[in-house]
């Protein structure tokens, strides 16, 4: 107890500069925090991908699309529930910047097998039955202020034109996990406009969605699905939804480790003034020190010293940096709109939050302890501030 | 009014070795992010920009916004072959290449995860059309032939790519003849074909885009109205440069404002390092600081020493962090471009604007790290400091 008010005493002699080292350190802790949460925000994705879900594409890539005949043959698959399909609609909403996912989708089966999409029975109902209709997740609704009845026109990018879609349904993500920025619309309205401009581009599909009831034969059906379509003119490529979900995040990989490089990079420099302000401790104290040590104390001692002050500073801005990580990456969701629909910052983050303060406050204490451990008591003296 | 001499100011920050290192470090880190973030944010807008000739044209669909997304049919491409304005090759045909854009997935070196590469369909006129691409290794596929060239970044990041290997994909083997050197641009990023075997191969029938020279560099307003004005063209002209300079637009901007919002936070981890320094200093110097100022030195003159002090500590960390920042240059780096959904190779460029805007930041963390400490210095009482010694 003594010790600690010894410390206490210490760390705050200097206000100013305990105080300003302090900030450097919430706002590094804070920017360490945010930094994790964005590459978390990333995998948001995957994190919400089911394990009873594969997905099917082409294997050129995912801009090829499978025909809808396929559906028939992989529902006739060993193993496999229940099948829908989407196609990517890439519309534009009044300009560029208000970029949000659409995809046009068979109504029922889609829904049916993405449980975690929340919608009111009614309003489900309004929206199955209007071939015009669509239905997008609540964050979305809040962000351009749409209510149910809304006309919404997109310009396609993909199929030309201006489409109008009415708004049927909202829909509420069953947890936060859960993506509440996306659009869906009938994917037959598409495609009976697609069958009037280009014939045999007609009935075409991006990607099936399989339902399976056994997670463990992922694999295994996988590759039933893919060996029924190998060496036709469309081959497939079936993986489970969290790997179809990941090989959109490994994508931007580059920007992710440059993210994660930065994140470290703020510990680093935020190391760097805390070890400074240690030096700078140490070295007026040297005095201080040399008495303690004539006293009788250990060289141990004055290494506790200042490894306790430099750990308490590092708590304390810890803490502070911790806490306000929760007001501001809210403030940070808020802002970015629907760039990342999922922001939430997790345990995992804050632990580490908490962990890069204690290496920071260890770190700094390192050399002016090592330094101090080993004064001459004789030189200590003679050296008044 | 006499100034402090410049010596003084280094001998100081020499005296304090340690603590000078550590806060110059702090800047040197920050700068080094911040120059990092543009040069990458440059080097994105380089690539493309030398992606685009001057006097070219690109026609696509209207309201496509990039390649892939877009179509033009056979007939659409004999009527635009027919439009005033076009330059003709050596042969008088008109420069026009008609070329099939698709998107396959091909596994990365090292990581082995799939990622985007464009293929292009295209012919003799699509290599005229494009001066900045060269071989560098191999010949020319050949027309009619399931015959590729890799772009060199493909090459570098790509699994199975190389010349003499085969790739497959769209039902057939197609063998790798040659290597392209498109000097850093974003054909490097392609791998290219023969325009009739590609459609075949994808069971396309229409074109994504058509691009074309103009016979002289004005012609394009002509020519774009004349498109407009045929009702079977529903498409949209763009000169070359606009086209690519929009397709990098989102993601130099995206880093660009993501990096710059991270450099202005930790600046304040940095700036508040430089005060605590500037601050020990003034503190641990009040009596040389009386005594300067019973030798006549103004305040003036102690304020510019210590800002002064601060502002070559800037200047320190400024140029290590540039210095770091310019060995980057030696890097490529690689991502999907969201635009195009394709992967973009591109390399870190630092430009004389980057060099000075980030020593300015730097200059700017120094001035407002020391300013307060070196106020504070300036409004010391001679007595009381001089009774501090």
């Amino acid at each position: 107890m003594f010790l600690l008010r010894l410390l206490l005493k210490n760390a705050f002699r200097h206000k100013l500069r305990t105080v300003l080292t302090l900030i450097g350190l919430v706002v590094a802790i804070c920017a360490f925090g945010l930094l994790r949460t964005i590459i978390d925000a990333w995998y948001a994705g995957v994190e919400a991908s089911s394990s009873t879900r594969l997905v099917t594409r082409s294997s050129i890539s995912l801009t090829f699309q499978l025909p809808l005949g396929y559906a028939q043959r992989i529902r006739a698959v060993d193993g496999v529930r229940a099948i829908s399909w989407a196609n990517w609609f890439g519309g534009v909403y009044i300009t560029e910047r208000n970029f949000f996912p659409q995809f046009a989708i068979d109504p029922a089966s889609y829904l049916a097998l993405y449980p975690e999409y929340v919608i009111a029975d009614a309003e489900k109902l309004a929206f199955l039955r209007d071939r015009q209709a669509a239905v997008v997740g609540r964050g979305l609704a809040n962000k351009f202020g749409w209510r149910i009845g809304d006309t919404i026109p997109l310009r396609g990018t993909i199929y030309p034109g201006t489409w109008t879609f009415n708004l049927r349904a909202i829909y509420d993500g069953v947890d936060a996990k859960t993506d509440e920025n996306q659009m869906f619309v009938h994917w037959s309205l598409i495609n009976e406009s697609v069958r009037q401009s280009t014939r045999r581009a007609a009935d075409s599909v991006g990607v099936y969605i399989v339902g399976i009831d056994e997670p463990n034969n992922a694999a295994l059906i996988s590759q039933r699905i893919d060996a029924l379509f190998a060496n036709s003119l469309a081959e497939t490529l079936t993986e489970t939804e969290k790997a179809f979900q990941l090989s959109f995040v490994s994508m931007s990989e580059a920007i992710l480790v440059a993210i994660q490089a930065v994140s470290l990079i703020i510990i680093v420099i935020i190391m760097a003034v805390m070890a400074n302000t240690m030096t700078m401790t140490a070295r007026e104290r040297l005095a201080e020190y040399a008495t303690l040590r004539a006293l009788g104390f250990p060289p141990g001692f004055v290494v506790r010293l200042l490894y306790g002050e430099s750990l308490l500073i590092a708590a304390i801005g810890g803490a502070l940096g911790v806490a306000a990580t929760l007001p501001l990456a809210a403030a940070f969701a808020r802002a970015a709109g629907t760039l990342f629909p999922v922001f939430q910052v997790s345990a995992l983050t804050m632990a580490l939050q908490w962990l890069a303060a204690l290496i920071v406050g260890s770190v700094a204490a390192a050399w002016p302890a090592w330094r101090m451990s080993r004064i001459d008591i004789v030189d200590g003296l003679r050296h008044v501030a | 009014m006499k100034r402090l001499p410049l010596a003084y100011i280094v001998r100081n920050l020499w005296l304090r070795r340690v603590t000078t290192g550590l806060t110059a470090l702090g800047m040197a880190l920050v700068v080094y992010v911040f120059a990092t973030v543009l040069m990458m944010s440059e080097g994105i807008r380089a690539t493309l920009v030398a992606t685009g000739q001057a006097d070219n044209v690109i026609i696509l669909r209207k309201g496509a916004g990039a390649e892939i997304n877009s179509a033009v049919g056979r007939e659409q491409v004999g009527i635009i072959e027919t439009l005033p304005g076009i330059a003709s090759d050596a042969l008088g045909r008109p420069l026009v290449s008609r070329e099939p854009v698709v998107l396959i997935n091909l596994p990365k070196r090292g990581s082995g995860k799939p990622s985007n590469v464009t293929v292009r369909g295209t012919s003799e006129a699509g290599g005229e059309l494009r001066p900045q691409v060269r071989l560098s290794e191999g010949r020319m596929f050949r027309r009619g032939t399931s015959e590729i060239v890799a772009g060199s970044a493909v090459v570098a990041g790509f699994q199975g790519v190389g010349l003499g290997q085969t790739l497959r994909f769209a039902g057939r083997d197609w063998l790798v003849v040659g290597v392209l050197d498109a000097g850093r641009s974003g054909f490097d990023s392609e791998l290219w074909g023969d325009s009739e075997q590609m459609l075949q191969a994808f069971r396309r029938t229409s074109f994504s885009t058509v691009v074309l020279r103009l016979a002289n560099e004005n012609g394009f307003d002509r020519l774009r109205q004349a498109l407009e004005d045929d009702p079977r063209l529903a498409l949209e002209a763009k000169p070359e440069r606009v086209f690519y300079a929009e397709q990098s637009e989102a993601l130099a901007t995206f880093i660009r404002l993501l990096g710059s919002a991270l450099a202005v936070v930790f600046s304040i981890g940095a700036v508040v390092g430089a005060m605590i320094t500037m601050f020990a200093a003034v503190a641990a110097r009040s009596g040389e600081i009386g005594t300067l100022r019973a030798l006549g030195f103004r305040r003036s003159a102690v304020l510019l020493a210590f800002l002064g002090e601060s502002l070559l500590l800037a200047v320190l960390g400024g140029a290590l962090g540039l210095l770091a920042a310019s060995a980057m240059q030696a890097f490529d780096i690689s991502t999907t471009n969201f635009q195009t959904f394709a992967e973009l190779a591109f390399r870190f460029v630092l430009t004389p604007t980057i060099a000075v805007q980030a020593m300015a930041f730097a200059l700017a963390m120094g001035v407002v790290g020391g300013v307060i400490p070196a106020w504070r210095a300036a409004r010391l009482e001679i007595a009381e400091c001089l009774r501090a010694v």
